[in-house]
């Protein structure tokens, strides 16, 4: 008997697909707080970065507007830290700008649960209070366990709860795509 | 964007790996230097490292350990350690207890494990222990079912102040493999240089003990690795040469009993950091100290005070490291780990 891997099911976006979803987010966000001044990205840790980082080339490739990333690290905001085996690594958050007055656009790859959202929330506070705070996601499966939506979606799609979706990025991954997965039963 | 901004994710601070997955600290008591791995000494360095962000912030505050119990139980005086554990598990959000001798049963003679056994009965989840006997935390872990935290036993250990101390170095130092540090002065009553010749020789470093032969016990060459990188000499100058880092220990007037050389003016002579000695140690070299320092005894001022001077860098350090631990030894043990998703 041998054992079974994970089942890659369905690719959700290919390459060329999250590069056009990337640009159309940017403008996106450009158009919703247009005349806004103090737009800021805040990726979170880890695919999060490296869609907060490309997010914000498209924005200068369009306007010409350098728009501040900062990166967070959320480990230590979980609300399942006392039931959790072993302690997740804690990477640094670096958020190198004040966030008072700014337009914070979170990213993240995949919205799921909520609760990284939530999470992320509580320790943006804590660096100061931003304007407003917004939500931009890759991927939207549903699924939600917390009243969070996004006001960026690069694609809705449906899922079964037990299904996993694998966002792949080469600047972490060193490939490019988003899969649907089904663990190995 | 800069690409300095990305770095991160792949470069130095990436989590520490073995065999290609990221560690776990799986221990619930930290002992000693002793029985930790190299993997387990990087992951409470990389997450010290990634904490130190926080006591940077205007809000110096996490709500990680919020709801857990710290207590901070020391048999022996100390303000820089339990002032440093104290703001430590507050910037968790822990709350934190002291208990001094002075102000406890201890001195009406209740032995260390009733008081252990009482402070169990109010459910701490750590307890940091200083304890002048060494194996008074291993003993504490027998019996408790807190966390148990090594603040320095005896002359055994101190590992919070080791895994400090490395912190720091690596401030300044790209790495400590190959790095030679040279450990001065009170040898025989110094847990802090058990630790530091421990997790040194276990990082990799070349290590030379140096001390008055009264000072320097039998057979210390055979602590740590087996592989000689330990080396004991009684000249100051034999050990200075060539060094990276250069630590002084605090001659301990409390622990010894004897007199173990003839005045401190001579031991300032022949074992006190001077400019003058500083010369035979690289041209970059950095200067520690556990403190509390004495100055004109094993450290002139224009050295403690000097421009290759990390001591106040190392007080920086161990908060830090300390906020690690509590963050690692506290983490629930009742389900299978499963990452937050979405």
């Amino acid at each position: 008997m041998s054992i079974m891997g994970p089942i890659e099911k369905e690719e959700l976006m290919s390459s060329d697909q999250i590069a056009r979803t990337i640009r159309r987010l940017a403008r996106e966000i450009l158009d919703h707080n247009r005349g806004q001044h103090g737009l800021a990205l805040v990726g979170i840790r880890r695919r999060g970065v490296p869609l907060a980082e490309r997010l914000a080339r498209a924005v200068w490739e369009m306007q010409a507007v350098k728009v501040p990333v900062g990166h967070l690290d959320i480990n230590l905001y979980r609300d399942d830290l006392s039931t959790v085996a072993t302690q997740p690594i804690v990477q640094s958050s670096e958020i190198d700008f004040p966030l008072s007055q700014k337009i914070v656009v979170l990213v993240d790859d995949v919205l799921f649960t909520g609760r990284t959202v939530r999470a992320a929330m509580d320790a943006l506070v804590d660096y100061g209070r931003p304007k407003a705070i917004q939500l931009c996601v890759l991927i939207d499966r549903g699924h939600r366990e917390l009243p969070i939506q996004a006001h960026f979606v690069g694609k809705a799609v449906e899922t079964d709860a037990v299904e996993m979706v694998e966002v792949r990025l080469n600047e972490i991954d060193c490939r490019e795509g988003v899969l649907l997965v089904e663990p190995a039963s | 964007m800069s690409p300095e901004a990305i770095a991160p994710e792949s470069g130095a601070s990436t989590p520490p790996t073995s065999r290609g997955g990221p560690v776990s600290f799986n221990a619930k008591h930290l002992l000693g230097i002793e029985p930790l791995s190299v993997d387990q000494i990087q992951l409470i360095l990389e997450t010290a490292k990634s904490l130190r962000e926080i006591s940077t912030r205007p809000i110096k505050k996490v709500p990680t350990l919020r709801g857990k119990t710290v207590i901070n139980l020391f048999f022996e005086a100390s303000t820089r350690t339990r002032t440093s554990f104290e703001i430590a598990a507050k910037r968790l959000s822990a709350d934190a207890i002291n208990i001094s001798t002075s102000s406890s049963s201890i001195v009406k003679g209740e032995t260390l494990v009733d008081t252990a056994r009482n402070l169990e009965a109010m459910a701490p989840d750590v307890i940091v222990i200083r304890h002048s006997s060494a194996g008074a935390p291993h003993q504490l872990a027998g019996t408790c079912s807190a966390c148990i935290v090594n603040a320095g036993d005896g002359a055994h250990e101190h590992p919070t102040q080791a895994l400090l101390d490395a912190l720091t170095i690596l401030d300044h130092k790209p790495t400590l493999k190959g790095l030679r540090v040279a450990i001065i002065g009170d040898i025989a009553h110094s847990r802090v240089a058990r630790s530091n010749c421990l997790l040194l020789g276990k990082m990799g470093a070349r290590v030379t003990v140096c001390g008055p032969p009264t000072l320097l016990p039998v057979g210390f060459d055979r602590i740590g690795s087996a592989d000689g990188s330990l080396a004991v000499t009684d000249r100051m100058d034999d050990a200075l040469e060539g060094a990276d880092v250069v630590m002084m220990l605090r001659i301990q007037m409390e622990r010894q009993r004897e007199a173990f050389f003839p005045s401190v003016r001579e031991y300032f002579r022949y074992y006190g950091l001077t400019a003058r000695r500083m010369r035979s140690a690289k041209p970059d070299a950095i200067i520690m100290h556990p403190g509390p320092i004495n100055r004109g005894v094993e450290i002139a001022s224009e050295v403690a005070d000097g421009p290759y001077s990390v001591i106040l860098g190392q007080v920086a350090s161990g908060v830090a490291i300390r906020m690690a631990v509590l963050y690692l030894v506290i983490g629930g043990r009742e389900h299978p780990s499963r990452a937050l998703e979405g």
